[in-house]
């Protein structure tokens, strides 16, 4: 049996800021998971992926990651390390968690 | 130390220009990242989970205080006001921002200093003892041969595209602190029977994911053939080292399947027609590089305040037992401060803190700072007179952690808190472990341990060589944690052996707790090492301390 396939997200880190963006629905790129497009089906999540690629003076390596969607219908991080970048270092408070 | 010639200025000036300009080029979309990519990494620019990271180059950890100043102000302007000190002797700013990265290359230029060849498949910052020219044990000041090798190695044009990155580490000392045999080359500085002195060369030690020790490929090499024998090593690796498979690219898999006898062949073959070709070394050279590294010249100040002091004061007593080494000079002491204060992050300090040791190193201690693999700074040549002040001072400072070479004098690479390469956090539990034992008051009678935190396989925080080695994986999505035990990094190097399964980060400190009470109740007597109790004893009694359940199954079978 097939596994299930797992909503994406399309991420990527901004090439002048470094930091981790979302590919968001019109295409544009934003800095909070909450606000990006979640992909239900591969080939959905492929064909905006190479749309992603295509803008590759804004970022650096933009890839699909996992998501499940949370109760108020947003997406959130599944893998830890996409938990983590979703807020900064754990040894400061730095990062997408302090705003910056 | 070495001081740049107007050739080195004008060379370093020009790199930051030719990087400006490829910024530049990058951002007006001129260059494409694939292009870009091996430039900023030929600059020490990296691209982390967060953020890009600059990795500046300290040769062989050795900087002067206006140094160590302008990497604080660098943290000021250009990061988020603080640095962290590696496991290679250098320096990482965790924060920049592509745009302003050149300037801060300028920035460091105008100190002399600069991150080319921190990263790349070229010879790395060459590494060395961080108390050479200070201790008391040592033949010869390793950095004069790190100094050689850093100008030899530098825009070597040989050398710019090996099959892997090249890592050399020097020790001028009996006494290894500069982990030599777990580097592609190892030079230790020792004499012959007629007192000449000359290095043991070492090849094909590492770490990562296939680590190794490394073989000694020449058992006496004399100091002028120094450059062109380790161009032949260089040589024959370059051409004969794998490409088709970087997990097999270092030298270390090349001695494993060729054999060090045929490669020691290859290399001295290589070496006989490099030594006729090779110009030699200039000895106008030589002669500066020798005089850049005299000792400097040394007051022989009254030691009774510091001797009173250590009478009267028990945590200054503490802290100069731990933090205080001998020097080859009767009336100095080799000074480390610690960057491990219970809690904090291993390696890191505020730009506040770099301004201090600055302070203290230019009032005290002949302007001179280094730093260690262990991730701390040393003041390398102090008189003892004024070492009261500078406790007094670091105290302040928060930098007079009495802990050197105790369980909270951790290594740990930054983990999955910045590295992109990552599997697990390392960082977290470095400071989970400090202070769980700072609570529970032991670290002192544990004494002597060396624990080392890599957060993936690539082992950047040297576990395989730790007294006790963590490594953070990802298992199945969950963070976990192997243990190894009984590695050793001294010139007895020796790799720690894997214990069993891993365990949760919530798991990890507990198990780590009964291993380490479990080694109080098993020692001999409070002088035997929890490394030397390990080595006597062996691995069951420790693993049945980390694993109780296997224990109790044990029992349930055998009655026992």
């Amino acid at each position: 049996m097939s596994r299930k396939y797992l909503p994406k997200v399309i991420t990527s880190n901004h090439l002048l800021e470094g930091d981790v963006i979302y590919f968001s629905k019109d295409g544009n790129w934003v800095r909070n998971i909450a606000e990006a497009a979640v992909f239900h089906d591969p080939e959905t999540a492929d064909a905006r992926l190479a749309e992603a690629d295509k803008q590759r003076n804004i970022h650096v390596g933009a890839y699909l990651a996992d998501t499940r969607i949370d109760s108020e219908g947003r997406p959130e991080p599944v893998h830890f390390r996409e938990q983590f970048r979703t807020l900064g270092p754990s040894n400061y408070f730095h990062g997408k968690q302090a705003g910056a | 130390m070495y001081n740049y010639n107007e050739f080195d200025h004008s060379f370093v000036r020009a790199r930051v220009e030719e990087f400006r300009d490829q910024v530049e080029r990058r951002l007006s979309g001129a260059l494409t990242e694939e292009e870009f990519k091996p430039l900023r990494l030929k600059n020490g620019l990296y691209l982390q989970l967060h953020a890009y990271m600059l990795r500046v180059a300290i040769p062989y950890g050795t900087l002067n205080c206006k140094q160590m100043r302008q990497l604080a102000i660098i943290a000021e302007k250009w990061d988020k006001g603080y640095g962290h000190f590696t496991t290679r002797q250098n320096i990482q700013f965790n924060w920049p921002k592509l745009k302003d990265v050149p300037d801060i290359l300028d920035a460091l230029a105008d100190v002399s200093m600069h991150a080319i060849q921190t990263s790349g498949n070229c010879i790395r910052n060459v590494t060395a003892d961080h108390f050479a020219g200070a201790a008391r044990d040592e033949i010869e000041d390793a950095r004069m041969t790190a100094e050689l090798l850093r100008q030899w190695s530098t825009d070597h044009p040989e050398f710019q595209y090996l099959p892997r990155k090249f890592k050399i580490a020097v020790t001028g000392s009996p006494n290894d602190r500069a982990v030599t045999r777990a580097h592609d080359i190892g030079l230790r500085t020792i004499r012959d029977a007629e007192g000449r002195k000359g290095y043991e060369v070492l090849i094909g030690g590492g770490l990562g994911r296939t680590p190794m020790i490394g073989k000694v490929v020449r058992e006496f090499l004399p100091k002028e053939d120094l450059l062109p024998y380790v161009e032949a090593i260089l040589r024959v690796y370059n051409l004969s080292g794998r490409r088709d498979n970087k997990y097999k690219a270092r030298i270390k898999i090349l001695v494993h399947e060729t054999g060090i006898e045929e490669l020691k062949a290859q290399i001295e073959k290589e070496f006989v027609s490099r030594k006729s070709e090779f110009p030699g070394v200039n000895p106008d050279l030589l002669q500066t590089i020798e005089r850049d590294f005299s000792p400097p010249e040394y007051d022989r100040l009254s030691v009774d305040d510091y001797v009173s002091r250590i009478a009267h004061d028990p945590e200054f007593r503490e802290w100069v037992k731990n933090n205080v080494a001998r020097h080859k000079v009767p009336e100095y002491g080799i000074v480390t401060v610690s960057l491990k204060p219970v809690g904090g992050t291993p390696g890191d300090a505020t730009a506040y803190q770099m301004r201090v040791m600055a302070n203290l190193g230019e009032k005290y201690a002949h302007d001179e700072l280094r730093v260690s693999h262990e991730q701390n700074i040393v003041l390398p040549h102090v008189p003892k007179a004024h070492i009261p002040q500078i406790y007094d001072e670091l105290t302040k400072a928060g930098l007079a952690t009495p802990n050197l070479g105790l369980l909270s004098d951790i290594i740990a690479c930054p983990g999955m808190d910045y590295c992109a390469l990552a599997t697990a956090r390392s960082i977290p539990i470095a400071q989970d472990i400090a202070k769980r034992f700072d609570h529970l008051q032991l670290e002192q009678e544990i004494g002597p341990l060396k624990i080392k935190i890599s957060g993936c396989i690539n082992a950047c925080g040297h576990h395989h060589v730790g007294h006790i080695g963590i490594l953070g994986l990802d298992k199945a999505g969950v963070e976990n944690y192997q243990i190894t035990l009984g590695g050793n990094a001294t010139e007895d190097a020796h790799i720690g052996t894997r214990v069993g399964p891993g365990f949760s980060s919530e798991e990890l400190i507990p198990a780590l707790e009964r291993l380490l009470k479990s080694y109080l109740k098993l020692r001999k007597s409070p002088n035997e090492t929890f490394y030397n109790c390990y080595n006597r004893l062996g691995m069951d009694p420790f693993k049945e301390a980390l694993y109780p359940h296997l224990k109790t199954k044990h029992k349930e079978r055998t009655g026992h």
